[in-house]
């Protein structure tokens, strides 16, 4: 699975392969590449163009002209913040809620449940079956599920655990719960990949050496699994971080919950200020590079990428 | 014998996790017979009718979005698969200059969030001036499938014994011959499996697809834009089916998959 990209150690054969020099690499590799850079970099490129673009003379609609308009970047900023703040914000808390949850079932899935393949691969089977339906569907599912004349909800009111007047929708904890939820198997599998492959012989040494069940845990558990930590948090962040479905109207969010995403798609589908939608854009990237960066060398496995 | 707490509570544990991430899928399903025109947390009564009649509702559309979908889909998985293995081969198996920086690059697409690749795509078509429709879709898939391909092909690959094609040459194999009998059967479920996995992120894919598709609907597009005014069941009758035949491969799948590695034991 390609959940193990970012987990993935070379396989055996990989190891001792001689590796030769050959123009018929080149001709393997070229047409990919040249897609790539046609259809992945030059739109970078060009998102990065646009970011800086100032309105024609006649300020018509939609109609941006190629200057070097920096003021962009400030308007965004000042108006965005918000949004800015609560994107990033939203997705940490939605990587953390995943990780809690993750670990505990990929160790259950990818350690304990060794013994019963059977168990394993039909548990493997459910964490990945999300993918097999809409994202789209989903959330709405959650939405209806969360709506005030459902089942859920009033039943919650009729215990009075929750006001009379109290909704769900439309808030942060909905948001954020859509976001955990529609992320949790991006978490589970290359933590999953990693614990699989978690020799049990280190963690009987530990307590062997009368460390306490947590102590190995902490000292030797998690530090072997630090490959599928770093892979599943970068894979839940990142997507977290620029997602609009959940934060939606139509979907788990509400007026005052709208993400970057949101002011993204706004600006480029609905009020065609290009330039505005492409400094977000600049933004987000920049934000989510930078961080990725720093937390894939404080972790110390760049070997990663 | 006697069950220690320790025992049972990361079994559960995981079992009501597992049993949670099924909620959504259950519901789609269960209401994809709800006796209501749109899809609906009321239950007003079992029928069939919604399965028998999927295409009739709104005179066609869901149909004709899922049918997009699909087009889309296969076109994107069969280019982006082509792509990615020819990539995946030449990284495990020659030298060249800049190795490491080219899978720093293919790397990028998949760190990138989607609203940022859509944008850049968006802003390019607008800058180059090429209209919108289901060829930018196609492109902008195809894009995205690419690095996902080369990651799943070149783990094959890279598990791929070299002195199978060394025998193949010693046999007087020609190059072509070497990879069309050797090669190319031992890295085909590598290649299967990315292809599927392409396939699922292209028909599942909006975030993208919004930002490119001019007036071209999807299936995720039609969930998108009917959000507003309520799903039509029928949309979940769809849903339903593509969960239950996305299972059925993926079943049969790892059921081969054991047969031919039990095989395979029982041979060496």
């Amino acid at each position: 699975m390609a959940f193990a990209a970012f987990s993935s150690t070379t396989a055996p054969a990989a190891a001792n392969m001689a590796r030769k020099k050959s123009p018929v690499a080149l001709l393997l590799l070229l047409p990919g590449i040249l897609y790539l850079i046609l259809f992945f970099l030059t739109p970078l490129v060009s998102l990065l163009l646009t970011s800086f673009k100032a309105p024609t003379e006649f300020g018509d609609f939609g109609e941006f002209n190629y200057a070097f308009r920096w003021e962009n970047y400030v308007e965004v900023i000042t108006t965005y913040w918000p949004h800015i703040m609560r994107s990033f914000g939203y997705a940490l808390t939605a990587t953390f809620f995943a990780l809690i949850i993750s670990y505990p079932l990929a160790y259950f899935i990818g350690v304990k449940a060794r013994r019963w393949p059977l168990l394993q691969s039909l548990a493997l089977v459910l964490v990945i079956a999300p993918f097999f339906i809409s994202f789209l569907l989903r959330t709405l599912a959650w939405k209806q599920i969360f709506s005030d004349e459902s089942f859920l909800v009033s039943s919650l009111k009729a215990l009075s655990l929750l006001a009379p007047d109290a909704y769900v929708t439309g808030t942060a904890f909905s948001v954020i719960f859509g976001l955990t939820y529609n992320f949790i198997p991006f978490m589970t599998l290359p933590l999953y990949t990693t614990l699989e492959r978690l020799d049990v012989r280190y963690l009987e040494a530990g307590s062997d050496l009368y460390g306490s069940p947590f102590h190995v845990f902490r000292k030797v558990t998690i530090p072997l699994s630090m490959p599928g930590i770093v892979a599943g948090t970068l894979l839940t962040f990142i997507p977290a971080a620029g997602d609009y479905i959940n934060a939606s109207r139509e979907f788990l969010g509400g007026t005052g919950t709208q993400m970057m995403g949101n002011v993204i798609e706004a600006n480029f589908l609905v009020l065609q200020n290009f330039p505005a939608g492409a400094a977000l854009s600049i933004i987000l990237m920049s934000v989510i590079l930078v961080m990725v960066s720093f937390y894939v060398k404080r972790s110390g496995t760049e070997e990663l990428l | 014998m006697k069950l220690s707490p320790g025992k049972w509570i990361l079994p559960a544990y995981s079992a009501l996790a597992l049993l949670i991430l099924m909620i959504p899928i259950g519901y789609t399903f269960v209401y994809s017979f709800n006796d209501s025109l749109k899809s609906n947390i009321v239950w007003r009564g079992f029928t069939f009718d919604k399965w028998l009649n999927v295409c009739n509702v709104q005179n066609g559309a869901v149909c004709e979005a899922f049918g997009n979908s699909i087009f889309i889909a296969v076109v994107a998985t069969v280019v982006a698969t082509t792509l990615g293995t020819m990539i995946a081969i030449a990284i495990v198996r020659y030298r060249f200059k800049f190795r490491s920086q080219l899978s720093l690059f293919l790397f990028l697409p998949m760190a990138t969030p989607e609203v940022v690749l859509g944008a850049g795509l968006a802003a390019q078509f607008l800058s180059v001036g090429v209209p919108k429709d289901m060829l930018t879709i196609i492109l902008a898939h195809t894009m995205f499938c690419i690095s996902f391909v080369v990651v799943a092909v070149k783990a094959r690959v890279a598990g791929l014994d070299p002195a199978l094609e060394e025998a193949g040459r010693d046999l007087y194999g020609s190059a072509l011959q070497v990879f069309l009998r050797i090669t190319f059967p031992l890295l085909l479920p590598g290649i299967m499996a990315a292809a599927l996995l392409s396939f699922a992120l292209s028909f599942d894919d909006f975030i993208i697809t919004n930002f490119n598709s001019g007036a071209v609907s999807t299936f995720p597009k039609y969930i998108w834009i009917s959000a507003a005014r309520g799903i039509p069941a029928e949309a979940n009758v769809l849903a339903s089916a593509v969960f239950i035949l996305a299972l059925v491969i993926v079943v049969t799948v790892q059921v081969t998959g054991a047969a031919r590695a039990k095989r395979l034991a029982k041979m060496s």
